[in-house]
């Protein structure tokens, strides 16, 4: 029979309609702007009598509190508006210790049936609701170079302890060598060498006087230094982000060598960057005696006064990356300090170093990478250059006074919020390889409000106009062709929903540009209906011949278009890939609505009825 | 129902065409586009007032500061200004730029700060302009197997030419060229495809049913017949985006408004461009060879 569709397909489509308005429902629920109390490392308990402390004090300051909740040992507090959650983060903050992170965040009303069929609402881009969106860039050559400075000051080690003599080291690009005043020298030390760093292919060279071995990084070597640095800085980052204390933040490689980082409601962009971008960190290392060789010593300024300066070793004891805590505090003046606790290795050089060398001195150094950008002229270009340079200057030089163990302190910081931040990168850990900033955006709230605002009204206006449109032009078909543009929003917004797909604003407007074209595919059959009827074919056939022949259309037609969209997504970035996966997604269940909703509906109206005339 | 000689105005369009496209080539090599900050690089600074500020002091207070190249606009209201430095990149320069319009004692907000390194800059121009390539590439091949190599040539002369013209008129009135607008202008590419493919699809079937070899009539059938539907849906797609055009907002002005010129032209040119061109390239009832095994017209009625 003609039009007539198996009761299973009936089913289905009501099946997907349902699925489609359950997945969809949460958007509906606005978010809440809530405060999210946590501990930082899940050290500090957060329990009824915490909570009823905060929700006193926010009572006391006249702040209403909409619900609160506790979960995982973090507290949840919920507010009716944005200027209560800020006053409200700023009261709790002052109440709890360094060690407990108070964030901003956006809570979701789903109510609780809908969470448990894994619902969730869509995400909002940083558009769409403020925040900052910073592209990092990890500086590779430096990563190989402090890896080569590593090694070179554990081979000098190796070669001291093994009583052979050598004269320098050098390091350039991604070779290092080392150079000795006769051969016998180099080839001891090449046999001693080459067992322990299989990372290198090694070479001779005969210098006018003396000898030399050249060690150059293999090119998986350097692969696999390259992929470390990158994933060592996506840990610290996240450490750091953490600390920040963001809700849903974003932090994630891209490309080989750089790093997106998204914090939404962050505002405070100065203090944000400070944080993400530092690459501060520490080196602990003995003063020099005087009657150390010039070729194992380095000579340091001080940080805070660049007159004095003094000589220390070449060779580190331990870096900031062996700190597994690290707390400030206030020393009995009054003055800034940082509590260090050490890993267990960290614990062990440090015990060994002190143990036989109380009396001497030693160095904290503070060290810094930055690049500077200034511009030149090259074939009358402007071209910028990126040159990096690094700070290096003592923050503290005092006696050994006994062996040091796992947990000591260290002064001589200038400021509160200077050990602050000092406290909270040790604890973060430090960057594997500098980084800097190739990219970055600021989106005030009221930007993301009024873009909101906006699009809705956009989408609304438009689906407004089509839908009238439609109407006039093809009456019952009109509102068959409504209702499935209707479909069409409600599945589009829920496959979004499910695949936990970002809404931004090229995202809204890719729904719009989506809805103008659904209309199309209706279009197409219901001008073909209108064609056959014309021809002189009866109602039924009509209806027929026009899915029938429009299909082959609409296929080629919706196809390529999803090649462009697929094309846009692959090479796209942020906006561009917030548009086409909506476009894409768009394509796809306008095609099912058009093609099975729409013919679903016209069969149980028209399907296997004596129809004389067709309203279209 | 009227029946439109299109066919027979062909040389007409060609020269409208030929018009369009040499103005925009003529306006792309003279001026080039008015490239935003996403492929230029440098920094951009959208600040909100209380009241209406005069552009001039904004300028003049950023200068005597030292910043070069400052251009300053207003930005949609009077009260939102866009300041665009094409200098280098400096972390603090939204507060410090704030700090110093606060310092002439007006209310300013920071609206947003961006910035993008001049490499990053480059890598998205090289990556936009292969995406293009890359994109027209795949569709010709889909054409040239859905169809024949001479309607995938037509479609692709017909995406050239409504790329070009869009980019043309951004260039001739200096409007800004951002990843929003490159992303409207592949939107450009589905849609005009889509409705090539249309009209292209009508044309076969027509050749593949019809007796006669009076390829300019076949032509015009099948653009008449299609006429309603393109209309209506370049009719709908053009009302939604009329609306996100007035009520979206300055940060997608621009890429309705490119969507909107490359829909007007892409609605010309399956007509004109794409099927006109399958005339010039001279196809024939037997570039259709396959239509000989099937009869349509006996397979698809009951």
């Amino acid at each position: 029979m003609l039009n007539r569709y198996p009761l299973w397909k009936y089913l289905l489509i009501l099946i997907v309609l349902a699925v489609g308005l359950i997945y969809s429902l949460p958007n509906l629920y606005p978010e809440d702007p809530a405060v999210q109390i946590s501990s930082a490392r899940g050290d500090v308990t957060l329990d009824e009598s915490r909570l009823e402390r905060f929700q006193d004090a926010l009572a006391d300051a006249g702040i209403e509190v909409k619900d609160s909740e506790i979960s995982n040992s973090s507290i949840l507090i919920r507010f009716t508006n944005a200027n209560d959650q800020i006053e409200a983060r700023d009261i709790i903050a002052d109440m709890v210790g360094n060690d407990v992170v108070v964030a901003l965040n956006l809570a979701q009303s789903t109510p609780d049936w809908l969470e448990n069929l894994a619902a969730s609402p869509m995400t909002l881009g940083l558009d769409l609701r403020g925040g900052v969106h910073f592209l990092l860039e990890v500086d590779m050559d430096a990563a190989v170079t402090q890896r080569l400075e590593v090694n070179a000051s554990a081979m000098r080690e190796m070669l001291r302890g093994e009583r052979i003599r050598y004269r320098d080291t050098e390091i350039d690009d991604r070779t290092l060598t080392l150079s000795f005043t006769n051969e016998e020298d180099r080839d001891a030390a090449r046999r001693l060498i080459a067992r322990q760093f299989p990372d290198f292919n090694y070479q001779n060279l005969d210098e006018g006087r003396g000898a030399a071995l050249e060690m150059t990084l293999s090119d998986q070597a350097v692969n696999e230094i390259e992929d470390y640095a990158i994933n060592q800085n996506l840990t610290t980052l996240r450490n750091r982000v953490n600390e920040l204390g963001v809700a849903e933040p974003l932090v994630q490689r891209q490309g080989p060598n750089r790093i997106v980082v998204e914090l939404p409601g962050v505002q405070d962009t100065a203090a944000a960057k400070r944080v993400v971008g530092a690459t501060a960190n520490l080196e602990f290392r003995l003063e020099a005696r005087p009657d150390t060789p010039d070729n194992e010593t380095e000579r340091f300024e001080f940080r805070n006064n660049p007159e004095r300066s003094a000589e220390l070793m070449r060779d580190v004891i331990i870096t900031g990356d062996s700190v597994s805590s690290a707390t400030r505090s206030f020393d009995e003046n009054g003055r800034p300090q940082v509590n260090i606790d050490l890993d267990g290795t960290g614990g062990t050089l440090m015990n060994r170093a002190t143990r036989t060398n109380i009396g001497r001195n030693m160095a904290v150094l503070f060290i810094e990478h930055n690049t500077r950008t200034h511009t030149v002229i090259e074939d009358g270009k402007e071209v910028e250059v990126r040159e990096p340079y690094t700070e290096r200057g003592i923050i503290s030089l005092a006696t050994i006074q006994s062996a040091l163990g796992n947990s000591f302190r260290i002064t001589g910081l200038d400021s509160p919020t200077e050990s602050a931040e000092l406290a909270l990168l040790l604890r973060s850990g430090s960057l594997a390889a500098p980084i800097y900033f190739v990219q970055e955006r600021t989106i005030g709230p009221s930007l993301g409000q009024d873009n909101i605002d906006r699009g809705v009204m956009s989408v609304q206006i438009g689906l407004m106009l089509v839908v009238l449109f439609m109407l006039v032009r093809y009456k019952v078909f009109g509102v068959i062709a409504n209702l499935a543009l209707g479909i069409n929003l409600v599945l589009l917004i829920a496959v979004m929903s499910m695949l936990g797909a970002t809404l931004t604003l090229p995202g809204i407007a890719g729904i719009v540009l989506t809805l103008g074209m659904a209309v199309d595919a209706n279009v197409l059959i219901f001008e073909r209906i209108r064609e056959e009827l014309r021809g002189g074919m009866s109602v039924q056939q009509a209806i027929h011949a026009g899915y029938e022949r429009a299909f082959t259309s609409i296929i080629d037609a919706n196809i390529t278009t999803l090649l462009v969209a697929l094309i846009l997504f692959s090479i796209g970035t942020g906006p561009v890939k917030g548009f086409a996966v909506t476009l894409s997604l768009g394509i796809l269940t306008s095609m099912f609505t058009a093609l099975l909703v729409t013919r679903a509906m016209v069969n149980l109206i028209y399907g296997g009825k004596p129809v004389k005339k067709l309203w279209i | 129902m009227r029946q439109f000689d299109f066919m027979g105005k062909r040389r007409l369009a060609f020269l409208f065409s030929a018009i369009l496209l040499l103005v925009s080539i003529g306006s792309l090599a003279v001026q080039q586009l008015n490239l935003g900050l996403d492929f230029t690089g440098g920094t951009l600074v959208e600040v909100r007032y209380d009241t209406v500020p005069t552009l001039d002091t904004i300028r003049q207070t950023l200068e005597d500061e030292g910043f070069q190249d400052v251009s300053v606009q207003t930005f949609g209201a009077a009260t939102e200004v866009l300041i665009r430095l094409q200098q280098a990149f400096d972390p603090a320069v939204g507060e410090q730029v704030v700090g110093l319009l606060r310092e002439e004692g007006a209310n300013v907000e920071l609206v947003r700060a961006e910035f993008v390194g001049a490499q990053v800059g480059e890598q998205l121009r090289d990556q936009s302009g292969l995406g293009m390539l890359v994109a027209l590439g795949i569709v010709m091949l889909y054409v040239a197997f859905r169809f024949q190599y001479k309607f995938a040539l037509g479609a692709l002369l017909a995406l050239v030419h409504d790329v070009v013209i869009v980019i043309g008129v951004f260039s001739l009135f200096q409007l800004d060229f951002d990843l929003t607008v490159l992303a409207a202008l592949l939107a450009v590419i589905g849609y005009s495809l889509n409705d090539t493919i249309v009209v292209y699809d009508r044309i076969r079937e027509n050749i593949r049913k019809s007796r006669i070899d009076d390829m300019p009539a076949i032509f015009n059938d099948a653009i008449n017949m299609t006429l309603a539907r393109t209309l209506a849906t370049s009719g709908t797609t053009l009302l939604v985006l009329l609306a996100l055009l007035v009520l979206g907002g300055d940060m997608i002005h621009n890429f309705a408004l490119a969507l909107i010129i490359g829909i007007g032209v892409g609605t010309f040119s399956s007509i004109y461009v794409a099927s006109a061109l399958l005339l010039s390239l001279k196809l024939e009832r037997q570039d259709l060879i396959p239509a000989k095994k099937e009869d349509p017209e006996a397979e698809e009625l009951p």
